[in-house]
């Protein structure tokens, strides 16, 4: 079934046909990206606006590239800059917003569930750009993306996600993408920062990153927020370190044609060293190219008047 | 006079009902007889209907004075009697909070000029709700407070909680504990979980419930004195009043209709009417919590009404105000989550919305009998409806149950012998 979503709030509940669609729609939009002339008319007299509750370079900025390189009319709209200062809820926001013709709104907010809430109450498309500790979908299809294209399948791959999975809406997401897509999720970190019944969402847990590594095809890491260890939730970012910290000599447990993918910004030292980080396996670098090439087939997607043509 | 004729009488007393008519003069039950033949100013025809106690609730938020965007006094007791209760116990978590003599006298002031049902304020254990210094418990029971509770928030501190039972001790005033750690519960606003975790949004772990429910069954045992655990909602706190019941410890307890009926599923989809606290468990819990009901381990069924404005619910998830309001489904969804699958009987139904909460609270009411006040509820045991939140009386539209159909219904409420409600329309 092809993508006929009003929006895209969660990779939960995508079927592997719609990723597929997404995927590859993606592989189209990276060509137009390495072109000199980088402009199509994919999404021409169309409005897009992003709404962000929280700071974001690459994700805003991908959005608003993804926008302008298909001739879209697009808006930055940032809490701190807005009416949403003086207290305006979340759903007058999206309504003065989508008064002004929108017809994407990517929203980014702090509180899990917030995307759902203004889907409900506007017209318009919206995307998740990342709830709360919830999902963050566009990073998830852009890290498949990734894997798909540098593997060929995402079938029966081991995938090991290290790090604060509790906080990580960038794993959550990808634990139901990659899940969907056959491969075998490994998910590991201190205790303290692993959700509750995690298991049941189909994965491995492992509070030993070394068990979590072996054999592992793709090793993705995730950001470490020096807040919670002034939560208590770490006795000190040293022993995390000692215990989690992707290194060369970690890296020897996977295989040798492993991946090493981190959604950014990095904490160097912290979650990965920086040679890993800058390696030869590191696919860093690349998966900022590719979330452009995935927005812009999102925001393609969603926007397609026809629902039912297949691209 | 007044006539509620040819119902089936479930009247708090006799485990068997039985076809009765009752005659009522002036507030007063004057005769339950099979058949009456003296002719009554009004008549009510009750033919296929129950004729109970009004009900009773131990626990529900009025959110007068202070918040009365949210509710009133005046709109509170037409949704208490359109719920079928006769007499509501009123939180003190009001604004300011009912902490003085003289809060007490307003809100039984007001509620004398609304009389659509009978109010019984609840005070406050400590100044303020803030969980450090004791209200004048004695003056607060001089003035009308049939109960003292910090409601909505958890008395932190043990020792507070100590004294706060050994003084209201010596006048017969029973403590309603909100039992929940706030260090447990940290950011969370549902239980935590697979759902939690499937949703990504912060969990509250049972454990905060149910470390403070045996820190107050300890303190009550210890000090051989009572307590009430309010809104209980997970398994392991019905275990732990099951034992200690079985000890002998005076602890009563409550739980509320949607934590038999609900369960954390529902907040997927992020619907803040969900939100609720302590929040829906999971459906091990709500089996739990039917099992403590049946077996008695939980005394009675409270509404933990609490009205909130759509602006209060209408936002993101974490920030939206916990809170159902309650009256108006309160005994459909006990009629069609308990009576009809059979776990109890319309007969410990009543015991549990009508004399057992008027027993503990030490109030008039719970039980039909001659001489008795004349607190009257009829009910449709047959009438299936689907629930309509703009269909309610109360101002607070915030409830999970809307679109669902339940079975079971309110049609005439009688309070101290005035009928407030007839035919599923209030009069007041």
């Amino acid at each position: 079934m092809a993508l006929k979503r009003k929006d895209l709030l969660g990779i939960r509940g995508l079927s592997r046909d719609e990723i597929d669609e997404i995927l590859n729609t993606a592989e189209l939009m990276k060509y137009i990206l390495i072109q000199d002339h980088k402009r199509t008319p994919h999404l021409q007299g169309r409005s897009i606006v992003t709404l962000f509750y929280e700071n974001s370079t690459r994700t805003r900025l991908s959005f608003e590239l993804a926008s302008k390189y298909m001739s879209a009319s697009m808006a930055n709209v940032t809490a701190g800059s807005s009416s949403v200062a003086k207290g305006e809820c979340l759903i007058d926001t999206g309504k003065t917003i989508e008064s002004m013709g929108v017809d994407v709104v990517v929203i980014r907010h702090p509180v899990s569930g917030a995307p759902h809430i203004l889907a409900k109450h506007v017209t318009a498309s919206v995307i998740n750009a990342g709830d709360g500790i919830n999902e963050h979908p566009t990073q998830a299809l852009l890290d498949m993306f990734t894997i798909r294209q540098k593997k060929g399948t995402i079938n029966n791959l081991v995938v090991a996600i290290i790090g604060d999975i509790l906080h990580s809406r960038v794993a959550r997401s990808n634990i139901w993408g990659l899940t969907t897509m056959g491969a075998e999720v490994r998910v590991a970190g201190p205790a303290t920062l692993m959700p509750p019944d995690i298991e049941d969402m189909g994965v491995k847990v492992f509070y030993n990153v070394d068990e979590a590594l072996k054999g592992a095809d793709v090793v993705m890491g995730l950001r470490l927020q020096k807040e919670r260890q002034m939560k208590g939730l770490l006795p000190s970012i040293r022993e995390y370190t000692r215990l989690y910290c992707i290194n060369k000599e970690r890296m020897l447990l996977a295989r040798k044609d492993a991946l090493i993918m981190h959604p950014g910004p990095i904490n160097r030292g912290v979650e990965i060293s920086s040679d890993i980080a800058e390696g030869e396996q590191s696919t860093i670098n690349e998966q900022v190219t590719n979330g452009v090439a995935v927005r812009m087939a999102l925001l393609y997607l969603l926007t397609r008047r026809n629902k039912d043509a297949v691209y | 006079m007044l006539c509620i004729k040819n119902g089936i009488v479930v009247d708090g007393i006799n485990p068997e009902p039985y076809k009765a008519d009752i005659l009522v003069d002036g507030k007063e039950i004057i005769e339950i007889a099979s058949e009456i033949s003296t002719v009554a100013d009004v008549t009510i025809d009750a033919a296929g209907k129950c004729v109970l106690p009004g009900f009773v609730d131990a626990h529900c938020h009025l959110r007068e004075p202070g918040y009365e965007y949210k509710e009133d006094i005046g709109s509170g007791t037409r949704s208490a009697a359109a719920g079928g209760f006769t007499s509501i116990a009123c939180m003190p978590n009001t604004h300011p909070a009912v902490d003085n003599a003289a809060l007490v006298n307003f809100i039984k002031m007001r509620a004398l000029e609304e009389r659509a049902a009978k109010v019984y304020p609840i005070a406050a254990v400590t100044k303020g709700l803030k969980g450090e210094e004791l209200t004048e418990m004695w003056e607060l029971k001089k003035a009308g407070a049939v109960a003292l509770s910090d409601d909505g928030k958890p008395i932190m501190n043990a020792g507070i909680m100590r004294l706060a039972l050994q003084y209201a001790r010596g006048f017969d005033m029973l403590i309603i504990s909100h039992c929940e750690d706030l260090q447990l519960t940290g950011d969370g606003v549902m239980n935590e979980g697979y759902m939690s975790t499937v949703l990504g949004v912060k969990g509250i772990t049972r454990a905060a419930e149910e470390v403070m429910v045996a820190r107050d069954i300890i303190l009550a045992e210890t000090l051989k004195t009572p307590v009430h655990i309010a809104h209980v909602s997970t398994r392991g706190s019905v275990e732990l009043i099951r034992q200690a019941k079985k000890r002998g410890v005076k602890v009563t307890c409550e739980t509320a209709p949607h934590y038999f009926s609900a369960a954390d599923e529902w907040v997927d989809g992020y619907d803040a009417d969900t939100k609720v606290n302590p929040p829906l468990r999971t459906a091990d819990d709500v089996e739990a919590i039917i099992e403590g009901l049946k077996d008695g381990t939980i005394d009675i069924i409270a509404t933990d009404h609490a009205p909130h404005h759509r602006d209060e619910k209408e936002v993101e998830y974490s920030l939206a105000a916990s809170g159902i309001s309650g009256f108006e489904t309160a005994f459909s969804l006990a009629y069609t989550h308990l009576v009809e699958p059979g776990v109890i009987s319309l007969h410990q139904l009543v015991e549990k919305m009508s004399t057992r909460p008027a027993d503990i609270l030490n109030i008039d009411g719970g039980r039909l009998q001659v001489g008795k006040t004349a607190d009257i509820t009829v009910v449709d045991p047959a009438k299936e409806y689907t629930v309509d939140v703009s269909q309610f009386h109360s101002k607070g539209k915030n409830s999970p149950f809307h679109g669902r159909t339940l079975k079971g219904k309110v049609v005439h409420t009688i309070v101290d012998g005035r009928v407030v409600m007839e035919n599923e329309k209030i009069l007041v």
